[in-house]
């Protein structure tokens, strides 16, 4: 019965998100205002408890972009080392042979069928052994191509464990709200920091925010991506991890980082004027301090946390985070119109 | 493709036929295929220049970190002090308009309106198109349409001025997301080229059908002819899907439906599906064309027939066909189950094997032929070596799994500049190239035609391929400024636009310095190896040609 009670203020939620959008919209200085007000009402991380929480130090060169980088960033992740893998092994040499091999050709043409070497043109229209040649090498090509990328999909797919932790991330215009149902429902408000404040604290301005999403490390983590007004994509390029956050629907994959440590993304759909301006900063820690993260940001912790459970004072929106707590979000979808999950 | 004897010039003295209109009638109310063919190019040089010069814009913003000029231009463009937020969505508009420039007002009018019209006529020994006033509206829909979307960028669109939602409109940001008429006007512009686009497909495929000398059947028509005659009926199936789309979100935005919005039972992904049902077709409306010229330019300047003919005509309708079911790679992140996924992945790399087939095709026309390396030439084997190497890239991207990472950075940007900026503009060059005396009557020059390839393959190869460096590393499109980690490779990028700027004020000279003091062109100016018909013409051709047809043995 609760649960359907749930859904409705889900449904509810989501229809008002839009509605927010427009008054945002409305405002002089919309996003500013918003998203300062709102990173004031949660605790910001300058807010939380010292002693359970501080800020990790990024490693220059892990999770981040590098300088005049070429390759894809260092992976710590499963499916993103085996993606890196197929990218690197595979695909990367396919593009060199083909292209050398054209090139090659090329060339070969160009010298020895030049006017000058060979003022006879032939005839030869048609050959059709070579015409199957070249048409059947390049199926078998990408028949090994296709054999790992198909399996890195079916991968990239595997459910969440029942008991995984659920993070809900929202997108809005222009910042990111992380929610963590299990631990009591509280919601990060996830803003860019503002250049001296990067530098200050020794981050990559343009990566860093001010509250970040924090994971526990080496445990599949199901991620229930939406968002508020437009659509917005969640990415963190050394997880090989992105979705888009669509508003009105729930997109849901599996993020697990094997390595303690502060990984980067930023926006990936276009979103509107600050589109450039809502990166995405990912925590990872051990289960203990992941715990402590969770205490000093009032949550509870599962099999007996010590901090009061979260005040339950959150908008519908949060309430509806709650909705699709435990549960997998496909079971409350269905009852749901406005709703189309799609795993 | 037979070989049609070129028995002198069949047609040189239509005397009486060649009265042309006054200059108002000549240009304004044509009916003549060639002249609305010299109208497209017109335009489409019009419509690049102010395309490039935005994207000149753009590589000049991002040469550094930080906001550089934005500001300042977004004040100039406002005519009041710009706020940051408005300066970021004149990027935005930016983005939009060099996207939506370059597809709808550039390549297309090039390809199609330009030398499609030209010399799709003259190809299959016909007198003009099959419909010479629709030809003539199809072409005076799209200056209305340009307009429409010039003037988009001077009136409210949201946060600042203009539409700022890429060329690809995604909803919900380009309904409830973009508050003001600049949106309307875009669409509406998208709708009057699209129609545009429609009719100028019924001309051609009509034309084609039903025009052909006697004795060219289907299977003798000059591969540019199959490849106008596909890019046709793509466009006759794609295009309504689009017009479909964007009414929908015309409706949303002004009369209160709700396709697009999870609140009213709607879904901002099928948005998605309708646009990229259109958008993948388009990808191929915008090659196809330059497959065609790429062959015929091979076939003339290596004194061969065309290896492979029919393979090389079923290649391009098989591109054609499976360019209508892989259309969701461009969504791979939007949330499909694995199995959608897994599905487009494979359908997406099916189409490597036609490509592949006419990248050798064209390399065994070659083998065994007596090549000269004359400008269009150059532009043709440039084209061949920079299509693949877009094409690999385009093979990475079809893996779903693969992509999630790739997906919106700059690799993407960088791929399907490859194809486009490297394969369809360097396809125009060709064809410009080529058929340039044809046309005008006059030759270009040599050297110049020579040294704008080199320089314009040296500065869009420096410009796009660290892009691919940038996108793996993650930086991702539609990005004002970027984190200093970004730096370098954005700066060799734009030096490679400064670089590429230069080529492209060689090939203006080079026009300008033709029209005036070019030699005059004879009929056949490339010899024995330009076969097609419109070689056995006058250059440039009667007002009215074959008014006797041709006979095809």
């Amino acid at each position: 019965m609760t649960h359907y009670v749930k859904a409705w203020i889900l449904a509810l939620g989501l229809i008002l998100a839009p509605t927010a959008a427009l008054a945002q919209e409305a405002g002089p200085e919309p996003a500013a205002t918003e998203a300062g007000a709102s990173a004031e009402d949660t605790a910001g991380s300058d807010g939380l408890d010292p002693d359970l929480y501080t800020p990790m130090k990024p490693t220059p060169g892990i999770g981040m972009p590098v300088d005049g980088g070429i390759d894809f960033q260092q992976q710590f992740s499963e499916t993103g080392k085996d993606a890196h893998w197929i990218n690197n092994v595979i695909l990367v040499p396919m593009m060199f042979g083909v292209s050398l091999f054209v090139l090659g050709l090329l060339f070969w043409v160009i010298v020895k069928f030049r006017r000058g070497a060979n003022p006879e043109p032939s005839k030869t229209t048609h050959n059709t052994f070579i015409e199957v040649v070249w048409t059947v090498i390049p199926v078998l090509i990408l028949l090994v191509i296709a054999v790992p990328s198909i399996s890195l999909l079916a991968k990239q797919f595997e459910p969440a464990p029942e008991d995984a932790l659920t993070v809900k991330v929202t997108g809005y215009q222009w910042y990111w709200g992380y929610s963590y149902p299990d631990n009591g429902d509280f919601e990060v408000i996830s803003s860019m920091l503002p250049e001296e404040e990067a530098d200050k604290r020794g981050e990559p301005y343009q990566l860093a925010v001010d509250n970040r999403m924090v994971i526990p490390v080496g445990k599949p983590v199901k991620l229930l991506i939406t968002a508020a007004d437009v659509i917005h994509s969640f990415s963190i390029p050394a997880a090989w991890f992105k979705l888009d956050a669509v508003p009105g629907r729930i997109n849901e994959k599996v993020l697990q980082i094997d390595r303690e440590g502060v990984y980067y993304g930023q926006c990936s759909e276009l979103c509107g004027a600050r589109h450039g301006f809502m990166p995405i900063t990912v925590e990872v820690l051990s289960e203990d301090k992941f715990n402590d993260w969770v205490r000093a940001n009032g949550g509870t912790v599962k099999g007996g946390g010590e901090a009061e459970v979260a005040d339950a004072e959150g908008a519908p929106a949060e309430t509806a985070a709650d909705a699709t707590g435990d549960e997998n979000a496909t079971e409350t979808a269905p009852a749901e119109e406005a709703v189309a999950a799609t795993n | 493709m037979t070989t049609i004897a070129a028995d002198g010039h069949l047609d040189d003295h239509a005397h009486d036929a060649d009265h042309k209109p006054a200059f108002f009638q000549r240009w304004f109310m044509s009916t003549n295929h060639k002249d609305i063919g010299t109208l497209y190019l017109i335009f489409a040089i019009v419509a690049g220049i102010i395309g490039g010069a935005i994207s000149g814009l753009m590589r000049l913003e991002l040469a550094e970190p930080g906001i550089q000029y934005l500001q300042a231009w977004a004040s100039m463009h406002q005519g009041s002090a710009a706020s940051m937020d408005q300066a970021y969505h004149l990027w935005n508009v930016l983005i939009t308009a060099h996207g939506l420039i370059m597809v709808f007002f550039m390549v297309m009018p090039a390809m199609i309106g330009g030398f499609g019209n030209w010399f799709v006529p003259l190809m299959i020994g016909a007198p003009d198109m099959a419909f010479p006033r629709m030809n003539n509206i199809s072409f005076w829909l799209l200056v209305p349409a340009f307009l429409l979307l010039l003037g988009s960028t001077f009136v409210p669109g949201g946060t600042g001025l203009g539409a700022g939602t890429g060329w690809t409109v995604y909803a919900p940001l380009s309904t409830s997301g973009s508050i003001g008429p600049a949106m309307d006007m875009a669409i509406l512009s998208l709708h009057l080229a699209g129609a545009s686009s429609i009719l100028g497909a019924i001309n051609f495929i009509t034309t084609i059908f039903n025009m052909r000398a006697p004795g060219m059947t289907l299977h003798k028509m000059p591969l540019f002819v199959w490849s106008v005659l596909v890019t046709a009926f793509l466009l006759l199936l794609a295009l309504p899907v689009l017009a479909a789309a964007i009414t929908m979100l015309l409706t949303d935005r002004n009369f209160g439906t709700t396709f697009f919005d999870a609140a009213g039972g709607g879904d901002p992904v099928l948005y998605q599906h309708l646009f990229w049902f259109f958008g993948h077709p388009e990808v191929y409306i915008m090659i196809l064309p330059g497959f065609g010229m790429v062959s015929q330019i091979v076939s003339t300047f290596a004194r061969k027939p065309v290896f492979g003919y029919l393979g090389m005509a079923y290649a391009m309708v098989a591109i054609g066909v499976v360019g209508f079911v892989v259309w969701a790679h461009h969504m791979f992140t939007t949330g499909m189950s694995v199995n959608v996924k897994m599905y487009f992945t494979a359908a997406t790399m099916v189409i490597a094997v036609p490509t592949g087939i006419k990248i050798f095709s064209w390399i065994a026309t070659m083998w065994g032929g007596s090549m000269t390396f004359k400008t269009p030439m150059v532009w043709a084997l440039g084209f061949i070596f920079m299509f693949t190497v877009g094409g690999v890239t385009g093979v990475v991207l079809a893996n779903g799994g693969v992509d999630d990472n790739l997906h919106d950075t700059y690799y993407v940007v960088a791929h399907f500049h490859y194809v486009l900026s490297l394969g369809a503009v360097f396809s125009i060059f060709a064809g410009f190239y080529y058929w340039f005396p044809k046309m005008s009557g006059r030759h270009y020059s040599e050297l110049l035609g020579q040294l704008h390839f080199w320089i314009f393959f040296i500065g869009v190869n420096i410009l796009f391929f660290p892009q691919h460096f940038l996108g793996q590393q993650g930086m991702p499109r539609r990005y004002a400024d970027y984190p200093e980690q970004f730096a370098y490779w954005n700066q060799i990028s734009s030096l490679g636009y400064a670089v590429m700027l230069v080529g492209v004020v060689i090939f203006f000279v080079n026009i300008g310095w033709s029209l005036v003091a070019g030699r005059k062109a004879e009929g056949n100016y490339w010899g024995e190896g330009a076969t097609t018909l419109e070689w056995t013409l006058s250059s440039p051709p009667p007002f009215h040609q074959f008014e006797t047809l041709p006979q095809i043995k």
